[in-house]
């Protein structure tokens, strides 16, 4: 008690003291833990501590067919199961040779924008509560909630969906689809717009937000952020743009940058993202073809020719990219995975530099991090 | 008391036998320019997957990397160089720095075991214009130690970790290489092919 008081006193040294945050702890998105050095309630530097969730999911996919990879990739980024379904495949196609059928791309750029929106919505959730608002999470959730029911009636399975196959899909999609899709958009705008009235703007939340953790475009290049996290910092780069792949050059829309780099930008550039991803999935669904969907392997075994690929995409956290090399046999010698969760993540003791402990979550929610990929 | 000491004797030897034993040992994927392994089987043209402005910055990229002897190659339609691994650290800050590349953005650097050697390979982007290219080096077992490259990018920090965790890499002037996936005290590399699927360790 004596120690306390005395410390108290206005020349006293300043205490630094360890504070530890997860592994189990809400704010934390999953099983990240980082140690805090706190002066008072400033925080002096951070030590994050990743791997609780390490499966050696790379490993385990030198051990399993190629087919067998997709499920393996639905567990990466779990929200965003689509996603990284898709580039998978692709990088498997590219190895192969192998033609994707114009309904197929059409129908994976579909669900892989309503799962980038899916994903974004949970994001200005959780967003929402880190910073103290509670509303927007049950608006979002069940936004998110809609979505998912669409991903049931298309593949069975609300998440972890292992809907796209290597060269196509598993089957066409219900018969209703396109006119649910386009019920769902306007749900979606709705629900977007309502939680934006509530929260980009409001006071508390501005406060909480804005000027916290801002970093230059220099900084964030360097430590390879990738996604809204580096769009925020005024980089206008999208792999969707940079590097067009599926059917993405077919449509008109736009990349949202920030200005400050600041975490109210990374989470304004996401509400932002909402709507253009709307926009991608109504012109797809204006101009979606019929045909085949079916993959014209069937349900072969596959022995790509041995040879490497390195392809990329835009997941809802940033660029992905899958290194898979092939030996020839009928199983992948390597695959690399490029997280987007784990660069943004690395540049977290930038940011945390010099932060409040209370702005230490916000920071970090405004990250999004994704522990499933970031483990791997 | 004769038989026991048989026993024991075979324990022993499975164990001695058991560490270095390799799976037999993988083809070398074609379709990169190493000179050294790439001479088994010559890929037909390693280039063949370049656009023409891939392979103009090629010929741009070993115009900047002349002095490390710098070997044309393809990861299938990225512009490819492999190099010598003490040149790396040298040849990264030209890449980053040099106008006609600048590759600001490490992209992804992985590690990649072919039993008798190691290969890391560099993904590197530039932004404006937004090109990408790789960089390609051998680590053999005997000296798998690579110069570290985060004094040019801070993203290589976690990268090179986790490297050195899965696959025993030593990044030389890494800061820090404590594990960073995997938990202190782990034994083994569970990168590398060797390692078993189905076996584990008590936590």
């Amino acid at each position: 008690m004596t120690q306390i008081s005395e410390n108290r006193t206005p020349d006293a040294e300043p205490v630094e003291m360890l504070l530890n945050m997860g592994p189990q702890h809400p704010s934390t998105h999953g099983v990240f833990r980082m140690v805090l050095w706190v002066d008072g309630e400033k925080v002096v530097d951070v030590e994050p501590h990743i791997g609780y969730l390490h499966r050696g999911s790379e490993k385990l996919c030198e051990g399993e067919q190629y087919h067998q990879v997709i499920t393996l990739f639905d567990r990466l980024d779990y929200l965003a199961n689509f996603n990284n379904e898709q580039v998978y495949c692709r990088a498997v196609e590219k190895l192969m040779g192998l033609e994707v059928s114009e309904r197929s791309e059409y129908i994976r750029v579909i669900l892989c924008e309503l799962n980038r929106i899916a994903s974004h919505m949970l994001f200005l959730a959780t967003m929402g509560l880190d910073a103290g608002a509670m509303t927007p999470s049950m608006i979002c959730f069940r936004g998110r909630e809609r979505i998912q029911a669409l991903f049931e009636s298309v593949s069975g399975a609300r998440m972890m969906h292992n809907y796209f196959r290597i060269g196509g899909l598993k089957e066409d999609v219900p018969d209703d689809f396109v006119p649910q899709v386009r019920d769902l958009l306007k749900l979606i705008k709705e629900d977007t717009d309502e939680s934006d009235r509530l929260l980009s703007f409001n006071e508390i939340f501005l406060a909480r937000l804005k000027n916290i953790a801002a970093i230059s475009a220099e900084d964030a290049i360097d430590f390879g952020l990738t996604g809204p996290c580096l769009r925020a910092s005024g980089v206008d780069y999208d792999v969707r743009k940079a590097a067009p792949y599926s059917v993405y050059d077919r449509f008109d829309f736009d990349i949202p940058v920030g200005l400050d780099g600041d975490c109210w930008d990374r989470y304004y550039l996401r509400v932002q993202e909402i709507y253009q991803s709307v926009r991608i999935v109504e012109q797809a669904l204006d101009q979606l073809p019929d045909g085949e969907v079916a993959s014209s392997l069937g349900r072969r075994l596959i022995r790509p020719p041995a040879g490497e690929v390195y392809v990329r995409a835009e997941n809802p956290r940033g660029e992905i990219g899958v290194y898979l090399i092939s030996d020839g046999s009928d199983r992948p010698y390597r695959i690399k995975v490029r997280p987007p969760s784990f660069c943004n993540l690395s540049a977290l003791k930038l940011m945390m530099k010099d932060c409040w402990i209370a702005d230490a979550v916000v920071i970090l929610g405004a990250l999004d991090i994704v522990l499933g990929e970031v483990d791997r | 008391m004769a038989a026991d000491e048989e026993n024991v004797e075979e324990t022993q030897t499975e164990e001695s036998t058991a560490s270095p034993k390799k799976p037999a040992a993988a083809p070398a994927p074609a379709g990169h320019g190493t000179a050294g392994h790439g001479a088994e089987q010559p890929p037909a043209d390693p280039l063949a997957a370049l656009t023409a402005a891939g392979r103009e910055l090629l010929d741009v990229y070993l115009e900047v990397l002349d002095e490390f002897d710098p070997q044309a190659g393809a990861l299938d339609d990225i512009p490819q160089v492999s190099i010598e691994k003490q040149h790396v650290l040298r040849a990264c800050q030209l890449i980053k720095e040099d106008p006609r590349i600048a590759a600001k953005m490490l992209l992804c650097l992985s590690c990649v075991d072919y039993t008798e050697y190691f290969q890391v390979v560099y993904i590197l982007q530039s932004l404006e214009p937004e090109r990408t290219l790789a960089l390609r080096i051998d680590v053999p077992y005997s000296d798998a130690s690579v110069p570290s490259v985060t004094p040019v990018w801070r993203a290589a920090n976690w990268y090179e970790r986790e490297a050195h965790d899965l696959f025993g890499v030593d990044f030389d002037g890494h800061s820090d290489l404590t594990p960073l996936i995997l938990y202190e005290g782990f034994e083994g590399f569970p990168g590398r092919r060797e390692f078993p699927f189905n076996e584990y360790q008590e936590f």
